[in-house]
């Protein structure tokens, strides 16, 4: 009696799930007539929360496609999952959107981490996890990883850049470094001695590492100011690139000073390090800024407002990862554009690698998008620009961190 | 809740539930068996019917499961609180992808390995740390939690660490050529781990070592007067705890394949303590429930509301304290109670 419950319940169990499991016979996963199904995972909760709103901007991107008739009559249905920035979460999250929700294509999933934790399992399943929102520069990988495309520039571009910079305009100089001492720092430093070429060797005289577990780095600037560098490179994260513009204003030395993208925000970095001290800092920028008056005026961002206060209403203006989450939306609609009839996932990844000066308004002016098989990283260009005491200007021209 | 009404309780339940261990007698006895045999049958049988992924959640519930087990022995019998019980999940996670990344160790090797390291770094830290009283060793054991990622990170450990990148693990296939998918083989293989510590665990607990520690947990005055070793078994539960949880890391990093600083913070550890307080203290199978909820209930609070996740996930977890103030083992003691009575 007792054990034939038990066959009933297990077999209860067997069809209910058979029930569930959808038909598989279509032909392009997660793509009908109407519709294609979009996978996304962003950190809505956990340490990295602030970035979540990454993965709401393009949602409501999304809607503002679908609203306006969708990609070739198809509407884009988004399914956007929290990972807390935990790989393992990530891994959980990834398999629900390609076996569960049957999702043609994962697209910016966010964070290094997380990325790493699922890129073997895209690769092996063959979906495309494509426009990664991190800068490290493994994504570049087509040979390796077919499946994996970045979006932004990655640190070893920017490093690039930095050292395009100082041999063109300050062949002489001697170069200093702190970088930090992970992933990002090493990737953004062998970048820099790239773009300095064969001059790396002679050029830089000091590199100093920190650890992010360290509570301050002031000794660290203090050797570099004794090495005799008068050409200082910061690739630090906020908190410590505050830490650097004080002290070395501090000590009274007054280095040319480059400082990486990631701690350009002048809220998070330059007014706790005190605006006056960060006057004249070089850094770099391929998104234009809300804060700047002359991009405000551009048609692109009057689009990018309207759009807010039409689809976003209570996102803000201010946090960059409002245009970061645009930009990017609108380059997948690009490619599903391209993509045209055929939206199986390789026709889908084969226009990803196939988008030709593919112009963003509010990228800086200039920056185009380019992808080929071998180039599996879409922006590759940036402008330099300069803090006044207030604000960042842009000048010179666009810069490209492809080696030439 | 007082200290009779537990073990009265535990032992109810051992009746109704987990019998397969020969504990209990005569009818319950027999009871017991059959709803564990049936319940084993439909594990077995669930990786063959369901979805890949759902699998792999299942995996994962386990593997939660198992750690919580381990937080089990040591806060419910024991009555010593631990936040930091993702330092030995991190340890015993980083052991395993390092044997096996590092030095070729088969999957199945790391295991035991992973929970003997976990159990010396346990009794190691417990040595000093458990001539604490509870609040102040929950505070020390929080410090480890918050230092973990950290550690994890340094440089001179990057070589096998891999820094902030963490380490990439190839998932084992099936053995003997088995038919098995390696969602499939994983679930299995942890089903079968799993149930063996958790057979062990009821061993330990009902042996005479088990009543010293439940004894310490009552009342440590009385416990010292019958002769027992108080810093002896606490610090030998604190590292059987982290045996349990080590194994558990050591699992899930086989099954995510992939190891990073940042997977064991201390919300991860905090999460193994909601676990066991849903699951129930002091009742082992409950940890498999607690599993269950730190895996799923985010998920569904996501599912409700993404914006405001975390204050639905509140409200679930303040609705079952208050549904079942003694987790759900609580509640089926109860409701079996109540039937019991109606019976009469």
């Amino acid at each position: 009696m007792a054990l034939r419950t038990c066959t009933l319940l297990a077999m209860a169990v067997g069809a209910s799930a058979l029930a569930a499991a959808p038909a598989m016979a279509q032909t392009a996963p997660g793509v009908t007539d109407t519709e294609i199904k979009i996978g996304n995972i962003n950190p809505y909760s956990g340490p990295a929360s602030a970035y979540g709103v990454i993965g709401k901007t393009i949602g409501a991107y999304f809607a503002k496609i679908n609203a306006e008739g969708g990609v070739n009559g198809r509407k884009i249905n988004y399914i956007s999952y929290d990972d807390g920035y935990s790989p393992p979460k990530a891994v959980e999250q990834a398999r629900k959107l390609v076996e569960s929700d049957e999702v043609a294509i994962v697209f910016q999933p966010l964070g290094t981490p997380s990325n790493s934790a699922i890129q073997k399992y895209m690769n092996s399943k063959q979906v495309p996890q494509l426009f990664v929102a991190t800068g490290a520069t493994k994504w570049n990988d087509p040979k390796n990883f077919p499946w994996t495309m970045g979006w932004q520039p990655n640190y070893q571009t920017e490093g690039k850049i930095y050292g395009k910079y100082i041999a063109d305009n300050l062949p002489n100089g001697k170069v200093g470094v702190i970088f930090q001492n992970d992933d990002y720092g090493k990737d953004l430093l062998k970048g820099l001695k790239d773009g300095l070429g064969a001059k790396a060797a002679s050029m830089i005289i000091a590199e100093v590492p920190y650890e992010v577990s360290v509570p301050t780095i002031d000794s660290q600037i203090v050797q570099l100011k004794g090495s005799g560098a008068d050409i200082l490179v910061t690739i630090a994260t906020p908190k410590f690139a505050a830490q650097v513009i004080r002290k070395v204003a501090e000590l009274g030395w007054k280095p040319t000073h480059f400082l990486n993208n990631v701690a350009i925000s002048v809220g998070a970095v330059i007014k706790p390090a005190g605006p006056e001290n960060a006057k004249d800092i070089l850094s770099t920028a391929y998104l234009k800024d809300a804060t700047d008056p002359a991009d405000k005026e551009s048609p692109a961002f009057k689009e990018w407002e309207a759009f807010m206060d039409k689809y976003y209403p209570d996102g803000n203006k201010l946090d960059g990862s409002t245009v970061f989450g645009y930009a990017a939306a609108q380059t997948m609609v690009q490619v599903l554009k391209q993509a045209g009839k055929d939206l199986s996932r390789a026709n889908i990844m084969k226009e990803a690698a196939n988008l030709k000066n593919f112009e963003i308004g509010v990228l800086v002016d200039g920056i185009k998008v380019n992808t080929s098989p071998s180039d599996f990283a879409p922006i590759e260009q940036l402008q330099m620009q300069k803090f006044d005491g207030e604000r960042w200007h842009r000048f010179g021209p666009v810069m490209s961190g492809e080696s030439s | 809740m007082s200290v009779n009404e537990d073990i009265k309780y535990d032992a109810k339940l051992d009746g109704i539930l987990d019998a397969a261990t020969g504990a209990g007698t005569g009818k319950s006895r027999s009871l017991g068996s059959v709803v564990t045999l049936c319940l084993l049958a439909v594990a077995v049988v669930l990786p063959f019917v369901a979805q890949g992924f759902v699998v792999f959640q299942l995996t994962m519930v386990m593997v939660y499961g198992i750690a919580i087990m381990g937080l089990n022995i040591l806060t419910g019998f024991n009555g010593q609180f631990s936040l930091g019980h993702s330092a030995f999940f991190a340890i015993g996670a980083y052991t395993a992808a390092i044997l096996m990344e590092s030095f070729g160790v088969s999957y199945v090797w790391t295991l035991p390995a992973a929970g003997l390291t976990a159990f010396v770094a346990g009794f190691l830290f417990g040595l000093p740390a458990l001539r604490l009283e509870p609040i102040y060793l929950a505070l020390a054991t929080f410090a480890l939690a918050v230092a973990m990622p950290q550690f994890l990170k340094l440089t001179p450990f990057e070589h096998w660490t891999g820094g902030v990148q963490g380490i990439v693990i190839l998932k084992p296939d099936a053995p003997f050529g088995l038919p098995l998918s390696q969602d499939q083989w994983l679930y299995l293989f942890t089903l079968g781990v799993g149930f063996g510590l958790y057979l062990a665990a009821r061993n330990i607990i009902a042996s005479r070592t088990g009543r010293a520690i439940q004894a310490i947990r009552d009342n440590p005055i009385a416990a010292r007067a019958m002769g027992i070793n108080l810093s002896l078994y606490k610090t030998l539960t604190f590292g059987v705890s982290a045996f349990y949880t080590g194994v558990a890391g050591a699992l899930s990093a086989i099954v995510v394949q992939f190891v990073a600083p940042d997977s064991y913070t201390l919300v991860l550890a905090v999460a193994f303590l909601v676990g066991m307080v849903i699951g129930g203290v002091g009742w082992l199978p409950g940890s498999l429930i607690g599993g269950a909820f730190i895996l799923f209930v985010p998920n569904i609070a996501e599912g409700v509301s993404k914006g405001l996740s975390g204050a639905v996930y509140g409200i679930i977890l303040l609705l079952i304290i208050y549904i079942a103030p003694s987790g759900v083992g609580g509640l089926l003691h109860k409701t079996a109670d109540y039937f019991a009575r109606r019976r009469k």
